[in-house]
Parts: C-alpha cells; sequence; structure tokens
C-alpha cells in the first residue's frame, strides 16, 4: 500500500516472532525516523496509514502509521503536546469542529475511508464512539444521558426497548447498582468518577465498534480510576478500544499493545509488556524510565 | 473665599498630607536588608491614610455647611425684618426674601426697594462673606491639624493598610446604599401618593373598572367630565403590545443567536454582532415615527385592501396596535440575541463534544444539549425583553395612539399604561386631583407587575438550574 507497509519486519502479527537481525533493524529504522515495533497488525479493524494533521500552518502529526486489531486494546503514551489527542480525534473526524484542523493520509473504519469528503459523519460517529477527558454529562436526567444516543440513531421503538438499552449500559459500566433508584435524577448531580462511568454508559448505549478514550481518568481518584480500568478491561471482550493516557501504570494494567508518541511523530508501537520492560527506542527507554516527559 | 477654590486647597492639602505621610513612613523604614521589611503596610498606605485623615474631615465640614447655611442665614435675615413684614403670609414673605436676594446679587428689582429690603441685603452680603470665610477657616483647619496629628502617629507597628480599607470598604458600602435608598425613597412615595389617590377613587373601581377616561371636571359647571378610572384597558393594551412585540421578537432574536454562535463563521459573528447592536441603540423616537409614518399607515392600506377583497365591510385605524407591536418587536431584537447568544456561547465545547461524539447532528446537539443547557439565561433574556417592551412608552405614543380600548383585535389602536401615565402627567392640571395622582397609581401597579414577572423568572430560573447543575 505505502511505503511504510513496505518494510517487511513491521508487519506481523501480534505474536510475531522476533528475527535475529530485528535489533539492527529496528536500530536502522530508529536512525530512519521510523515508527519501530509491530504498528501493523494483520485484519486491522481500523488502520492509518502517512497520516499528517496540520493546525493551520502548524503540523502537528507527522506520518503517523498505526493499526487497531479487533477487540484489542490500544494505549497511547507521550509527553504533553506530542499529539495524543489529535491522532485520536482523527479517528471519529472529531477534529470536523476544529476550523483549522486539517487531515492527510489513508485512515480505515475495515473497508470504509473515514475521511471520504462525501462521508456521512454521523453514522461513523456511531460506530466509532468517544470518552473525553473531563466528564461531560448532558444537564439531563441519568436516564435520559444514556438514553439519548439510542434515541438520535432511532435505534428503539419502544420504550421498553429504550428501558433495556439504558439498564444494560449502566450495568456495563458499572453505575446501576449506584443509579437505579434514581435514574431520573440529573447526570450533573453524580461524583466525577460515577459521571465518567456515565459518559461511557452513554457512549456504549449506541453500541459502538470502537470506542476512544482520551485520558478518561485523569479527572479522577485511584478508586473511581480502578473502577474504570476494570471496566476496560471487561469491555475489550466486545469492544475494540483506543486510550491516550499519562499513566504508565494504567497503560501496562488495560492495554494490548502501547503506542508510543513524541513530536507528532509515532515513536515505537509494542506488545505493553515490551514497552514497559525492553522497549526498542532510546526515546521510548528516556519517556518509560522518567527522563522526561 | 469661595466654594471652589476652597475646594481646590483642599485637594492640595490632601496631595500634600499623603506626600508627607508617606515620606515619614519611608524614613521610619529600616532599609538596611532592602525594602521595607520593618513597615506593617506598604508606604502608599501611610500616605493614604494621612491623606484620608486630613480630607474626610475638611470636605465633611464644606458639605454641611454648604446643605445647611442657606436655611440659617434666611432665618437670620428674616429675623432683621421689621415686625409687620414678619406677619405677612409665607407666599409674600418668600417674594421679600426673593427681592432681598436679588437686590444682594446686584441683579435688578422691580421698582424701588423699600429701605428695610435694602438693609436687609447689606446684612445679607454680610453674613454670606463671614459664613464663607468661617467655613473656609473651619474646614481647612480640622483638615490640617488632623493630618498633622495622623502624622505623628505614623509608627512601623500602625495597622495602616486595615484602616484604609476599612475607610474604603465603608466608602463603596455607601456607594452601594444609595442605589437601594433611592429605590425605597421612590417606592414609598409612590405608594403614599397612591394611598391619596384611593383615598379618591376606590381600589376595587381601579383594579376591576374597564372604563379608563381620566378627565375630570375642573369647574363644577363642567359637562361629560366625571372621570372612570379602570385598568383593565390599560394592562390589556400593555400585554397585546408586549405579546406582539414577544412573538416578533423571541423567535428571531433566538435564531439569529443559534446562527451566531453555532452556525457562522468568525467574520461573519464580527459583522452581524456589532450591528445587530446597533439596533439597541436606536432612540425610541426613532422608532416611533418610523412605526407611525411608515408601518401603521402599511398596515391600515394592506388591511383595506384585504377586506375590500374578502368584500367584509370593516375599518381599520391608521393607529394600531399592530404597528406599534411589530415595530417594537423589532426594536427588542437586539436583547434577546445578544444575550441569547453570551448564554449558548458560554455553554462549555465539551458538552458539544460529547453530543458530536455519540453521532449527533448539529441541530440535535443545539436542540437537546445546547439550547437546555443555556436555557435560564435564554429565559432571562427574554424577560429582560418583556420588561422593555412593558415600560416602553415613545413608539406607543406614536404609532398606537391614547384611545383606550378594551380589545384583543390587534387593528384596534390601544394604549399602555406607561402612556397614560405620560398623558396624565404633562398638561397642567393641579397636582393633587385624582387624574394626576392616578399616574402615580398606575406607577406602583406596572412595578409590582414587573416585580412578580421578575420574581417569578428568578424562581423559574433557579429551579431549573438546582435540577441541572
Ligand atoms: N485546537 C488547536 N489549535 C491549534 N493547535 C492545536 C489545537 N489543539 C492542539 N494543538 C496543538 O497540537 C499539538 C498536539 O496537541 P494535542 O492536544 O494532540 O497533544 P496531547 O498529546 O493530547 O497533549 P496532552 O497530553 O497534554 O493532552 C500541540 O502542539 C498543540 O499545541
Ligand atoms: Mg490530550
Amino acid at each position: 500500500m505505502e511505503a511504510t507497509v513496505g518494510s517487511a519486519n513491521t508487519i506481523g502479527k501480534l505474536n510475531s516472532e522476533a528475527p535475529v537481525s530485528k535489533a539492527t533493524a529496528n536500530y536502522k529504522e530508529q536512525a530512519a525516523g521510523k515508527t519501530v515495533g509491530i504498528p501493523f497488525v494483520e485484519h486491522p479493524k481500523m488502520s492509518m496509514r502517512d497520516v499528517q494533521v496540520y493546525y493551520g500552518d502548524k503540523q502537528a502529526i507527522f506520518d503517523v502509521g498505526l493499526d487497531i486489531g479487533k477487540n484489542e486494546v490500544v494505549a497511547m503514551i507521550g509527553p504533553s503536546g506530542c499529539g495524543k489527542s489529535t491522532f485520536l480525534r482523527c479517528l471519529n473526524r472529531m477534529n470536523d469542529t476544529i476550523d483549522i484542523c486539517r487531515v492527510e493520509g489513508s485512515l480505515k473504519l475495515e473497508e470504509l475511508d473515514i475521511y471520504d469528503p462525501k462521508l456521512d459523519v454521523v453514522p461513523l460517529r456511531a460506530r466509532v464512539g468517544m470518552v473525553f477527558q473531563k466528564p461531560n454529562p448532558f444537564p439531563k436526567s441519568i436516564y435520559d444521558n444514556v438514553a439519548y444516543g439510542p434515541r438520535i440513531h432511532g435505534l428503539v421503538s419502544r420504550k421498553s426497548e429504550l428501558d433495556e438499552i439504558v439498564e444494560t449500559s449502566l450495568r456495563r459500566a458499572g453505575l446501576w447498582e449506584e443509579v437505579k433508584d434514581r435514574l431520573l435524577s440529573p447526570g450533573t448531580g453524580l461524583s466525577g468518577g460515577q459521571q465518567q462511568r456515565l459518559c461511557i454508559a452513554r457512549t456504549i448505549a449506541v453500541s459502538p465498534e470502537v470506542i476512544l478514550m482520551d485520558e478518561p481518568c485523569s479527572a479522577l481518584d485511584p478508586i473511581a480510576t480502578a473502577k474504570i480500568e476494570e471496566l476496560i478491561a471487561e469491555l475489550s471482550a466486545n469492544f475494540t478500544i483506543a486510550i491516550v493516557t499519562h499513566s504508565m501504570q494504567q497503560a501496562a494494567r488495560v492495554s494490548d499493545r502501547t503506542a508510543y508518541f513524541h513530536l507528532g511523530k509515532l515513536i515505537e508501537v509494542n506488545e505493553t509488556e515490551k514497552v514497559f520492560t525492553n522497549p526498542d527506542h532510546e526515546l521510548t527507554e528516556a519517556y518509560i524510565t522518567g527522563r522526561f516527559g | 473665599m469661595n466654594t471652589s477654590s476652597l475646594l481646590l486647597t483642599i485637594v492640595v492639602l490632601i496631595a500634600v498630607a499623603y506626600f508627607f505621610g508617606r515620606r515619614r513612613s519611608v524614613s521610619l523604614a529600616d532599609t538596611s536588608q532592602g525594602g521595607y521589611r520593618n513597615l506593617n503596610s506598604l508606604p502608599f498606605y501611610y500616605g493614604t491614610l494621612t491623606a484620608l485623615w486630613c480630607g474626610i474631615p475638611a470636605l465633611l465640614v464644606v458639605a454641611l455647611w454648604l446643605v445647611f447655611d442657606n436655611t440659617i442665614i434666611d432665618s437670620l435675615i428674616l429675623a432683621q425684618l421689621p415686625e409687620p413684614v414678619r406677619a405677612l403670609p409665607d407666599g409674600e414673605l418668600g417674594l421679600v426674601l426673593n427681592s432681598i436676594k436679588n437686590l444682594a446679587a446686584e441683579n435688578m428689582t422691580a421698582g424701588d426697594p423699600e429701605p428695610y429690603v435694602v438693609a436687609a441685603a447689606d446684612s445679607l452680603n454680610r453674613i454670606t462673606a463671614i459664613s464663607q470665610m468661617a467655613m473656609a477657616v473651619l474646614g481647612l483647619t480640622l483638615g490640617m491639624s488632623l493630618a498633622v496629628f495622623s502624622w505623628f502617629r505614623i509608627q512601623p507597628q500602625q495597622k495602616a493598610r486595615l484602616q484604609v480599607e476599612k475607610v474604603f470598604k465603608f466608602i463603596l458600602l455607601s456607594c452601594a446604599s444609595i442605589a437601594i435608598l433611592t429605590t425605597v425613597g421612590i417606592v414609598f412615595s409612590v405608594i403614599f401618593e397612591s394611598l391619596r389617590f384611593f383615598q379618591a377613587v376606590p381600589f376595587t373601581e381601579f383594579i376591576f373598572g374597564t372604563h379608563w377616561s381620566p378627565q375630570m371636571a375642573i369647574r363644577a359647571d363642567q359637562v361629560g367630565s366625571s372621570g372612570a378610572f379602570g385598568i383593565i384597558p390599560l394592562f390589556t393594551g400593555t400585554l397585546l403590545i408586549s405579546a406582539i412585540a414577544l412573538i416578533v421578537a423571541v423567535p428571531t432574536g433566538l435564531m439569529t443567536a443559534i446562527y451566531l454562535s453555532e452556525y457562522a463563521s468568525s467574520t461573519v459573528r464580527s459583522i452581524v454582532k456589532p450591528l445587530l447592536e446597533v439596533l439597541a441603540g436606536i432612540p425610541t423616537v426613532v422608532y416611533g415615527f418610523f412605526a407611525a409614518l411608515t408601518i401603521a399607515p402599511l398596515i391600515r392600506d394592506g388591511g383595506a385592501w384585504t377586506f375590500e377583497f374578502l368584500g367584509l365591510q370593516m375599518a381599520i385605524s391608521s393607529e394600531s396596535a399592530l404597528a406599534a407591536g411589530l415595530v417594537m418587536g423589532v426594536m427588542i431584537i437586539p436583547f434577546v440575541s445578544s444575550l441569547s447568544d453570551d448564554v449558548i456561547n458560554a455553554v462549555p465545547q465539551a458538552l458539544r463534544d460529547g453530543s458530536f461524539g455519540l453521532g449527533a447532528t448539529r441541530s440535535e446537539t443545539i436542540k437537546q444539549v445546547v439550547l437546555p443547557a443555556a436555557l435560564p439565561g435564554i429565559v432571562g433574556s427574554v424577560l429582560l425583553a418583556a420588561s422593555r417592551a412593558i415600560g416602553e412608552t415613545m413608539i406607543v405614543v406614536m404609532a398606537a395612539g391614547l384611545a383606550a380600548n378594551l380589545t384583543a383585535n390587534p387593528l384596534e389602536s390601544v394604549t399602555t399604561v406607561t402612556v397614560q401615565i405620560v398623558t396624565l402627567l404633562v398638561g397642567d392640571q393641579e397636582f393633587d386631583s385624582p387624574k394626576t395622582l392616578a399616574a402615580f397609581a398606575l406607577g406602583l401597579m406596572l412595578f409590582i407587575v414587573t416585580l412578580a414577572l421578575n420574581y417569578l423568572a428568578l424562581h423559574v430560573v433557579k429551579k431549573y438550574r438546582e435540577q441541572y447543575e
């Protein structure tokens, strides 16, 4: 397809065995400024190639190529301002809301070209949902917050169906027991952690295929964070998840693969365990050992 | 020394006091470690404190003097007048006093002044000069001595900043109370005059009467002028016109706000928004003659043509509630649009993102997320517009007429509460006739209605807030 795909060493299944020459090959790629590790997988759910993102004249993302496998959890880490949110927001075209933002390259959800100018973003965003850094429940009741998506997409025809969706979504988000008695009270009246789980429930209520999460726990205390991490682990059975996080422990706990971004470039993608024990790239190593970031 | 040069002197004195107070604190400071470490407050506060000690008492003396010296001097002069003159009734005594003052100011007086007037004018001049002098001496010595006193009190441990802040807090408080006291004063004067009105006209007749015709007989033999004070036609007129205005302004203004905040590019916004605000700056008189000279004839001709076309026999007056209401609606569009635009913009982008992230379209997001979140503010802007509409007078005078018809037909001429207040008070009725007092009663009613409206709005908004914040 493109140049990055051509370098044979970087293509492979998740558990492809490393050839003896890998270290030197990595070294070459490292020198050439290419992504090291295993950015691509077979049969990806989403596949991005040569992605460039510009804010006005300023380029924020350079030549990023990455696959996200089906039902895989990919964590994105990197120092602040390196473009993690920017890249994540490309995946369901949330960047459209920023006037000066321009995206180039090929981004695909299975066979669907995400940046096809003729594409209607509404069904796309129903397939690729998003959870934001700060919990942002709508100024509506808990019930209506969760029912919002199914209603606008016309997923239900009867009230009982809607009730069922609301209940299962809240259950899957681990919130049902806490709110089942006050479904009609405002969602904004919940605690921060509950609000974030409400936002997750709201997202899974439209049964998306992919869930994008941008630092979903950064506003939460450790207990709420633990709940959400548990939830992510459960959700990964049914959903494909891309999560941006500043917590390396979190990335280590929840993700299958970890992608390290640096100054708008994708430096390394590897199995999470490898990234945190024996990264291929010296920049990754510097970051995870806390020498900067 | 006249008053203005006295004030100027006091200002100079204040500046001098500031300078010396500051200098003394600096000289007392221990600067060996850099800065003013041993001073309790910055030198600025010591200077200000000295200046306040000097300025406030001096200015207070001058102010009190100016308030009271006229009455005191007047009574002194009156006491000097010969016995028969002092026995004159109040009105004539006032005339005598006036001619004394005129003579003293070397203005012309009618005819030859009486000798006692000349003498009084002389002594008036003398007393005034003495009073001026005394005011200056007292004010300046008080200011200066207190400044010196506070200058001596300056100590490094003195809590100058706390004292200055206390004084300024008191000044701020008194400014705030001016507004409150004025309101209270106005309300009470309106209430008292209204009570006088209700002694002449029964309250129930006023509230439930359906006929408004405030012309009263000035002489007992005048015909056809009994005076009827039923406010229902006035309130229906007010309601009719305000309703028409709001029907025009609320949808237009709200749509404008939505367009500006959600759809328009920033260039369009930066042009349209100021232009809209120009609408709010047009004097209402201009709207008034636009309504009277352009819209009202248009409605009359258009209506006449329509009725003729339909084969109906109906006359349309050239003054109509519709004309006034339409133009008033245009006038209050910017109130709705500008304020709503602000509150819509204040809805956090995160909420929109959340909605877009679920695949909602722009219009779904606006209808279901943005507008509900902005609702309290929108209600507020609508109420502001409504109170503008209820209080608006000029457009109604010019376009809707003065006839107090009890009607719901927008093509007829009606009148409003505020217009009637104006017409009651212009003209040369004596001031304690029921006709003029009725204006106060109307004002009171208007006040109560707007107050109730505001209270209701606040209540609604608060309830909504509690639910969703
Ligand atoms: N709306 C925008 N307009 C212009 N520049 C932007 C905008 N959003 C982001 N940028 C720029 O793009 C770069 C990447 O930003 P991004 O928000 O993607 O970083 P990030 O990796 O998510 O950082 P953080 O960890 O702090 O969230 C930054 O240099 C930022 O200044
Ligand atoms: Mg970010």
